[in-house]
């Protein structure tokens, strides 16, 4: 393999999260290397979104520390983890489902446009090269995930499996350094699976971006992933090389064991 | 037959990302400017430009502004009314107080202060959301109102607020005949249209949309929120507040603040219902068609019912009608008659091979 | 000291009266998500139907206007038109637009007020009337006497016929098999659609009510101001006490209606003076403003992070 896994650059130490008298993560502490897929599994419920809802800023813990590239994070925004080059995909999709594929995946670029508003009321001139230039790299983005056809069409008139390569492809226009994806291969035949997992691991592999992932496809996580942290009613019960979380006992108990 | 894209490709994503792609339209567009811009003002007559020509062009840009913020934004607003009267009466007291003041930097203040009092009230969005925030709009709208009455400085202590707005004076020109308010006022209304559609179609238009959309993605994505809202209601205050000053300056001439109530403020929110939210041509034949449908209603009711009715009936008549026609419309077609004219164009594309 | 006491129970007895209207607000709402903008011409519209059968009643059937019977039947009548309003507006205007963002339902009942106040209008014709319930707005006597503190009698009886209405509505959604399901249904439409509760049928129920709520406001409200086509801003003071109080909650539109009331006839009052007065038209709204800057889950709403 070309790419080299570097060192922590998301640490996260002790979390705990809590809605009112729920509590979606307890005394949680995990990291994240450079470069790596990092998938997260559990049962429904089990914290797993929550999880990447706190490393990317929309919740905020109660407790804990989390470091970023080795550097104490004080409370953060979601733009702000945006623009520390975090990316984003949702368990259920959240495009903008007024706008076209093509605008949705322009917005992507937002944080490396430096128009002005009142450059873009205007157009002519810089805006309007910036906004050739970005689209050149959303055009790059279009053709590496294959949804060339769709680019015009509104968002809401896609089916699910192309919304989600679509919510992928905006996240990918940012170029993050660090991607999360929340179950982006839910609802997918095998089919779109292979694709999605193809695109994943290109990413991966071509650009070096770190991924965090949650899946419930065990065969995929096992065979994709890197290392896997899992979660159970909050807690972690289990992190490691795919093998040994595989004969991990409490986790074949709380989860291989169960339905999947 | 005439209405082909075919053989136009795009060579560049310059080209791609135009106003008007495709070539029949842009040259649709400027034969309307020609005629909207020269034709008209040479062959209709005063009552056309005064009572429909130029209060559709200045509620046209209103309803611009209203849909910056509710139609692209996603915040709605029970208020735009009172933004005009910020816009009217600035440009009245700066005219009035700074000595030589030329009327197109006045409009530009105007805009720029109603803006300042947007973001103001726009405040709370930050923090509440929909039903919440559109209430809270009402409360701009029933203060400015207040204010402008109550503090009789705004109106350079003339009775109960009324101002009669001075001359149009450019470079020496006084606008003065309907003809040339007109035409001043169709220059102003497609320039400031022009901005706003370069506006919703860049990166500015996006976060906006996206906002509106799923805010919780577009703060993922990177917009700002705060940035982002506070922008559209500055925006959208500032084409209201020139809105406004124009109404005073090329429409009516006398303006009171209670003439900016709450019936204006929906009469702008039907604009852009009937004319499509989130389109910026909508604004355009939403205002038209609120500014026609009452003289059409006023000119067909006693044709057909008779005058023994009388006024009263009428009114009420109308306002039967003007509520009808908004849920008729959010029912059957809630994009509003820009979405109409869109299967127009593409039924004409099409035509005469219906496939 | 007198005075303050004055001006603050006055206030609280027009809180219970916007409280009043701000519960036709909340029952719609609770049951179909729809905040009704008509609410306002709803208790214009319910009032005017109510004067204008008192006034045509006795001409058709031969009685005397002040008597009873023509009285309740006026009101028979008039909450008979609520019904029909109701079921009207369900049928046209919320089934062809059920699943809509809430916005649009929204933007449907203002085009719904301008209706409602055009056929009302067209109806009864658009002249003040009077409202005579029998009440005298006078001070009562022993607090006048005892304490030198004026307090209407008709305030105390609007106040009085509020209350008991917020507490007959209690009881019915307490105890009646349609008040569970309409709980039911704000609490999960799709729930309570699956296990066979008729949405459809809820919703002209609670629309039905909320016209029977409208029409008791109306007549207070008519009663104390005359009938007139201001009867439609009732809304415009219920929707600060909306913001307030929240939009589901029946306590939150109470307290918050006390609050507006209150705080509004003392601003009007103390504060007023400095600034020229007629500040009532903004005052509630600002006030409802400030403090969701400070608490944006409203009085007793729960803090809400959206899910993702
Ligand atoms: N925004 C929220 N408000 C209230 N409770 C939440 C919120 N987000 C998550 N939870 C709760 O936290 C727990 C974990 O949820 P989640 O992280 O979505 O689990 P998973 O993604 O593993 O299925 C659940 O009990 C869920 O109900
Ligand atoms: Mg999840």
């Amino acid at each position: 393999m070309a790419r080299q896994i570097g060192d922590v650059i998301v640490d996260l130490q002790n979390i705990s999260l809590r809605f009112g008298g729920v509590k979606a993560l307890t005394d949680i502490s995990f990291n994240v290397r450079e470069h790596e897929i990092r998938s997260i599994i559990g049962p429904n419920g089990a914290g797993k979104s929550s999880m990447l809802n706190v490393i990317n800023g929309v919740y905020h813990p109660q407790e804990g520390q989390i470091f970023f590239k080795g550097a104490l994070r004080k409370k953060m925004e979601p733009h702000e983890a945006a623009e520390q080059g975090i990316a984003r995909t949702f368990q259920n999709i959240a495009l903008f489902k007024g706008m076209t594929v093509l605008d949705n995946i322009m917005t992507g670029r937002n944080l490396k446009m430096k128009c002005n508003f009142l450059q873009h009321a205007l157009y002519w001139g810089a805006a309007q090269k910036e906004e050739i230039a970005h689209r050149i790299k959303v055009e790059e983005v279009i053709e590496f995930l294959e949804i060339q056809d769709i680019r015009k069409t509104p968002v809401g008139r896609l089916p699910y499996g192309l919304q989600k390569r679509v919510e992928l492809a905006r996240a990918l226009a940012a170029e993050p350094h660090i991607l999360l994806l929340d179950e982006p291969m839910a609802g997918m035949n095998v089919e779109e699976k292979q694709d999605m997992c193809r695109f994943i691991l290109d990413v991966n592999d071509h650009y070096g971006t770190t991924i965090v992932l949650i899946e419930h496809d065990m065969g995929v996580v096992m065979d994709i992933s890197d290392r896997v942290v899992v979660l159970d009613y909050g807690k972690k019960i289990g992190d490691g090389e795919p093998d040994e979380v595989k004969n991990n006992p409490e986790v074949i108990k709380a989860y291989l064991g169960t339905s999947h | 037959m005439f209405y082909r894209e075919a053989g136009q490709f795009k060579a560049s994503y310059a080209e791609d990302s135009q106003i008007f792609p495709i070539r029949q339209d842009k040259i649709g567009f400027w034969v309307l400017m020609l005629v909207f811009g020269v034709a008209v003002p040479l062959l209709t007559n005063e009552y056309w430009l005064k009572a429909i020509l130029i209060p559709v062009l200045i509620f046209s840009l209103a309803a611009i502004g209203l849909n910056i913020l509710t139609g692209y934004a996603g915040q709605l607003s029970l208020g735009s009314a009172a933004f005009m009267a910020v816009g009217a009466f600035a440009a009245y007291n700066f005219i009035l107080r700074v000595e030589g003041m030329p009327f197109l930097v006045a409009l530009v203040l105007a805009g720029g202060t109603a803006a300042a009092v947007g973001i103001l009230f726009g405040l709370p969005s930050l923090r509440i959301k929909g039903f919440y925030l559109a209430v809270a709009t009402l409360a701009a709208q029933f203060f400015i109102v207040w204010a402008l009455v109550k503090f009789p400085w705004f109106s350079n202590y003339s009775s109960s607020g009324v101002v009669t707005a001075q001359e149009v004076t450019i470079l020496g020109y006084t606008f003065s005949s309907p003809e040339a308010k007109y035409v001043l006022t169709f220059l102003i209304v497609a320039f400031m249209a022009l901005l706003a559609k370069n506006l919703v179609r860049s990166s500015t238009g996006r976060a906006w949309m996206a906002v509106r959309d799923m805010d919780v993605a577009a703060q993922v994505i990177g917009f700002r929120l705060m940035r982002t809202k506070l922008l559209a209601f500055a925006v959208s205050s500032f084409y209201c507040g020139v809105a406004g000053a124009l109404y005073a300056y090329t429409y009516i001439g006398t303006v009171e603040p209670e003439g900016f109530n709450l019936d204006l403020s929906f009469k702008i929110l039907f604009m852009i219902i009937i004319g499509g939210v989130g389109s910026i041509m909508g604004s355009f034949l939403g205002a038209a068609f609120i500014v026609l449908l009452p003289i059409f209603l006023d000119n067909v009711v006693p044709l057909v019912f008779g005058d023994a009715l009388g006024a009263g009936f009428v009114s009420n008549f109308q306002l039967i009608v003007f509520g009808g026609l908004i849920i008729f419309f959010l029912i059957v077609e809630p994009h509003g008659l820009a979405r109409l004219w869109q299967i127009a164009k593409e039924k004409l594309r099409l035509w005469p091979f219906p496939h | 000291m007198q005075f303050f006491i004055e001006v603050l129970v006055g206030g609280l007895l027009s809180g219970v009266m916007y409280a009043l209207v701000a519960l036709g607000f909340v029952l719609i709402y609770k049951a179909s998500g729809v905040f009704n903008f008509a609410q306002g011409a709803m208790v214009f519209f319910a009032a005017l139907t109510f004067v204008g059968f008192q006034e045509v009643l006795p001409g058709w059937l031969g009685l005397e206007a002040d008597s009873g019977v023509v009285f309740w039947l006026a009101f028979l009548l008039a909450f008979i038109a609520m019904i029909v309003l109701g079921i009207a507006t369900e049928r046209i205007v919320l089934r062809p637009l059920v699943n809509q963002p809430h916005i649009t339902l929204f933007m449907a009942t203002i085009g719904l007020t301008y209706v409602v106040e055009g056929i009302a209008q067209m109806a009864w014709g658009a002249n003040v009337r009077g409202l005579d319930l029998g009440i005298v707005d006078e001070p009562i006597a022993w607090l006048m006497d005892n304490y030198e503190i004026g307090v209407s009698k008709f305030d105390l009886f609007a106040a009085g016929m509020a209350a008991s209405l917020v507490a007959l509505l209690a009881i019915l959604f307490q105890y009646t098999k349609v008040g569970r399901a309409l709980r039911a249904v704000a609490d999960d439409h799709q729930a309570a659609l699956s296990i066979g509760i008729p949405l459809q049928t809820i919703w002209r129920v609670v629309w039905a009510v909320a016209g029977f709520v409208a029409l008791v406001a109306g007549m207070i409200w008519g009663a104390r101001n005359g009938v007139q086509f201001a009867l439609t801003f009732t809304a415009l003071k219920a929707l600060p006490v909306l913001i307030l109080g929240g939009f589901t909650s029946v306590p939150g539109a109470i307290v918050g209606g006390l609050i507006i009331g209150a705080s509004e006839k003392l601003a009007e009052v103390y504060v007023g003076p400095f600034v020229g007065g007629g500040i009532e038209g903004w005052f509630p709204y600002m006030l409802a403003l400030a403090f969701l800057l400070v608490r944006p889950e409203g009085l007793f709403g729960e803090k809400h992070i959206d899910r993702v």
